[in-house]
């Protein structure tokens, strides 16, 4: 940088910083000299995640630029046990609207970026960023763009069909992970996030939005707190939004409502009317509830070798239901999710097994084939 | 599916999955010098020069270099696009999807070009298609982990000589369904071959305005599905040794109801014979009988006229309601909101009944001879009846609430099936009265009028009607 002994110089300085950046705008300018979020609205969206300048990367840790603003979700979706930090961005003046059941309206622009990680191998105590997905609102869709990071971790690069991750680790608990993390390619984003055939967040919704966060200057609830950013407009009292619990807390709700959290945040995004597996008649929104379209002693429509099960859900019975036995499985046919997922979550097939297990028992056989 | 068919039927040994013949005729019936793991590593010119143009050294692309282009070029092909494979078998570990519209996926031929599935890591189906006007021809989908090529709720979608099919024969370990377009509409699907299907060859479910025409469909368990479907012609197939022929009904809890309108014409339907090797997770197709022809359940405005319906050894045509209620002794153990769902009336939406069914001019016979001993009920009736079951099989269920009265309110007519031999059974009377007679049955129904795909016309001839 320049002296800044007189304001002549100072001025340009900052004239020169301008000209570098403007020099630079095609392969993206140096995060020392640009403070905002740079948005792309249309494409060729950029090669490298640090064209974005969402946030810098060091030693598998992201810092966030002004305004990225971190959250996370009551019950969030399983990844293979990966950490998932989650970021969201609005250009300034814009805020989404609330919306009670589905993701709220988010203006064009909007940038959600939601990057993987797993503890670094042989590394105790550090982590190492596999993938950063973009979700950037344009003026005509949501567009879907993964970006995987380099061994040096020093920078991310789009890739329409990334490569696997072969993945290895011991956990805290002292559990070896040895798996293959496969990174869905930009159609397979569409497979979980398609609702008639339009692109659309998941997770941002009230009900998993609405729990406090531990921001740097203190904890507090999310829905209040992006309202008083100017991220969110017409939200109501945090105690007046719905709150889905969270499915690994007792406190926060009962077993019927923590496997339900469960279900709405992990296979409703498909299954439901107009997901991808609308055409199952399966329908795990919470909040909706259906003994059909929950599985309750329905025949799967589609599926293949389920373990000698008939029925998707035996209430009482755990090990005669097709879901529980999808939940176990990581064979491609038979696991649920279909894509997105290579291990079980052993803690999530637990809280699903303990739900069926509590359901008044029924005769299924009796029920269906009479 | 079929309310008679008992819980004993569960009890089935897994050696039901290995049919008695035609084994050999399911082993790769072609070769490629190109087959194999590690051989496949260096490809051949033309999928170089088409497949990965552009890439230095591309001739020398792995199996997963090759797997990954080609699911780039569908991610990035433009409206209008012709993705054109050369010949070679080609081992893909994913699912291969496409959600651009108007795009032509292209091969050498179904026995030249093969895209094979086997060993799959991630995704249940081969080739996923979520796209509209879209064509698929002349390629063949092997060994896929699920379903072989899925079509998920695309309009205007031609599949045209597309062999889809399990390797190893008929096995519970296949996937359901070989050709499965579902929520589509304006769908043609012509001089395809599937086989091995552990539940359908060829499905069409919870679509509208579709032609089947010249296809294959042999050692599935069913060869051809039309589910919960409107405007179907079904034409000019084969279905042979499968365990059923072809069914033509509408089932409960799929968001699409009501389907209707189906004509099956100029079909052979002959020798499904083949064991039954759906897995018991499939529910209603494993209990379908070994030696089913065709089959029409729970839907109205079906047509079925100038088929070849033979040596079907259950039975050649079974004509039955579908009944979803639940056990009125089990109401008093609800307790609970999921149970009292369970236990009340189900999907609201559906009809059970089976009515305006018009089986004329079929050529039927050397059916029912023995039908399977693996579905207890119809193997006793079949014994009550001195050995055999006629050749055509109907329930006699009526809605009682449908106004017309009578000896044949559901409009079920049969006319000019030769010698064709036929029994109402009368379920909803537990079989106490029979009948054989075809009197109150010989009667006509207006045709049905012909499918028509205003924007396949290009690809149909006379301007995209079929006449029978």
């Amino acid at each position: 940088m320049l002296a800044r002994s007189r304001s002549a110089p100072r001025f340009a300085g900052f004239t020169y910083l301008v000209l570098a950046c403007l020099a630079t705008a095609f392969s993206g300018c140096d995060l020392r000299f640009h403070r905002e979020v740079r948005l792309y609205l249309q494409e060729p969206f950029p090669q490298k995640l640090s064209a974005w300048h969402l946030f810098t990367a060091a030693g598998g840790h992201l810092t966030p630029n002004a305004r990225v603003l971190p959250y996370d979700l009551n019950t969030p979706l399983f990844s293979d046990y990966a950490d998932k930090y989650r970021f969201v961005w609005m250009p300034a003046g814009n805020a989404a609207e609330y919306r009670e059941e589905v993701p709220f309206e988010f203006p064009v622009g909007t940038i959600f970026a939601k990057s993987f990680a797993f503890p670094a191998d042989g590394h105790p105590g550090e982590e190492r960023l596999i993938e950063t997905r973009l979700l950037v609102r344009t003026k005509s869709r949501w567009v879907p763009l993964p970006y995987i990071w380099n061994a040096s971790q020093s920078e991310a690069t789009l890739q329409l069909v990334p490569n696997p991750v072969p993945i290895r680790y011991i956990d805290a608990a002292g559990r070896a992970h040895d798996f293959t993390y496969q990174i869905p390619n930009t159609n397979e984003c569409r497979e979980c996030h398609d609702n008639n055939k339009s692109l659309q967040p998941i997770g941002p919704k009230a009900r998993n939005l609405n729990k406090d966060f531990a921001y740097s200057d203190g904890a507090a609830n999310q829905l209040t707190h992006w309202t008083a950013v100017g991220y969110l407009r017409g939200a109501p009292a945090p105690a007046a939004a719905p709150r889905a619990a969270k499915w690994s807390e007792p406190a926060t709700g009962s077993l019927d409502e923590r496997a339900r959290a469960y279900l709405d945040n992990n296979c409703a995004h498909c299954h439901q009317p107009g997901g991808t597996a609308g055409y199952t008649g399966v329908d795990f929104r919470l909040g909706h509830f259906d003994a059909a379209a929950f599985g309750v002693c329905k025949h799967p429509n589609s599926a293949g070798n389920m373990g000698d099960r008939r029925y998707d859900l035996v209430p009482g019975h755990p090990d005669d239901s097709i879901l529980v036995y999808r939940l176990e499985s990581t064979a491609p046919k038979i696991m649920m999710p279909q894509i997105g997922r290579a291990v079980v979550h052993a803690e999530g097939v637990a809280l699903l097994r303990e739900w069926v297990a509590s359901l008044p028992s029924a005769p299924c056989t009796l029920a269906a084939v009479r | 599916m079929f309310w008679f068919f008992n819980r004993m039927i569960r009890a089935i040994p897994s050696t039901s999955r290995r049919f008695a013949s035609g084994t050999a005729f399911l082993r790769p019936h072609f070769s490629l010098n190109r087959v194999g793991g590690e051989r496949i590593r260096r490809v051949a010119p033309p999928l170089c020069a088409l497949l990965l143009a552009g890439f230095a050294g591309a001739c020398q692309q792995t199996p997963a270099e090759i797997q990954k282009h080609l699911q780039e070029q569908l991610i990035t092909a433009k409206p209008g696009a012709v993705i054109e494979l050369p010949e070679g078998k080609f081992h893909f570990d994913r699912t291969l999807s496409l959600t651009v519209d108007k795009v032509t996926l292209r091969g050498k031929g179904m026995d030249k070009t093969v895209l094979s599935f086997a060993g799959q890591k991630e995704g249940a189906q081969g080739l996923l298609i979520k796209a509209n006007d879209f064509t698929i021809e002349d390629i063949a989908v092997e060994d896929s982990a699920g379903d072989a090529l899925t079509i998920q709720g695309g309009t205007n979608i031609i599949i045209r000589r597309v062999r889809a099919e399990w390797t190893r024969g008929a096995n519970a370990a296949n996937g359901p369904y070989a050709i499965y377009p579902v929520e589509c509409k304006n769908l043609l699907v012509e001089d395809s071959v599937a086989r091995g299907a552990a539940d359908a060859g060829i499905y069409v479910g919870q679509s509208e305005n579709v032609i089947l025409r010249r296809n294959r469909s042999e050692y599935n368990v069913d060869g051809y599905e039309i589910e919960n479907s409107e405007n179907v012609d079904a034409y000019d197939n084969v279905a042979t040794h499968n365990t059923g022929g072809m069914g033509v009904f509408n089932l409960p809890n799929l968001p699409r109801q009501g389907g209707k309108h189906v004509r099956v014409f100029h079909n052979q339907i002959v020798d499904n014979n083949t064991a039954n090797f759906a897995p018991v997770s499939l529910g209603p197709i494993h209990d379908l009988p070994s030696g089913t022809g065709i089959y029409i359940m729970a839907i109205k405005d079906v047509e079925v006229f100038g088929n070849k319906i033979q040596n079907n050894n259950t039975v050649n045509v079974f004509l039955i309601h579908y009944d979803t209620g639940v056990g009125d002794s089990l109401q008093e153990t609800a307790s609970s909101p999921i149970t009292q769902q369970v236990f009340a009336p189900g999907d609201k939406r559906y009809y059970p009944f089976l009515q305006q069914v018009y089986l004329h001019d079929n050529d039927i016979s050397g059916g029912g001879k023995s039908a399977d001993s693996r579905i207890g009920v119809m193997k006793a009736m079949a014994d009550a009846l001195g050995g055999s079951l006629p050749d055509i099989l109907y329930d006699g269920r009526v809605d009682p609430a449908w106004p017309k009265k009578g000896a044949n309110a559901g409009d079920i007519c049969l006319g000019n099936n030769g010698a064709a031999s036929f029994l109402n059974f009368d379920a909803a009377g537990n079989m106490k009265h029979p009948v054989r007679d075809l009197k109150n049955y010989t009667c006509t129904l207006p045709p049905l009028s012909a499918v028509s795909i205003p924007n396949l016309a290009a690809a149909l001839p006379t301007n995209g009607t079929i006449a029978p």
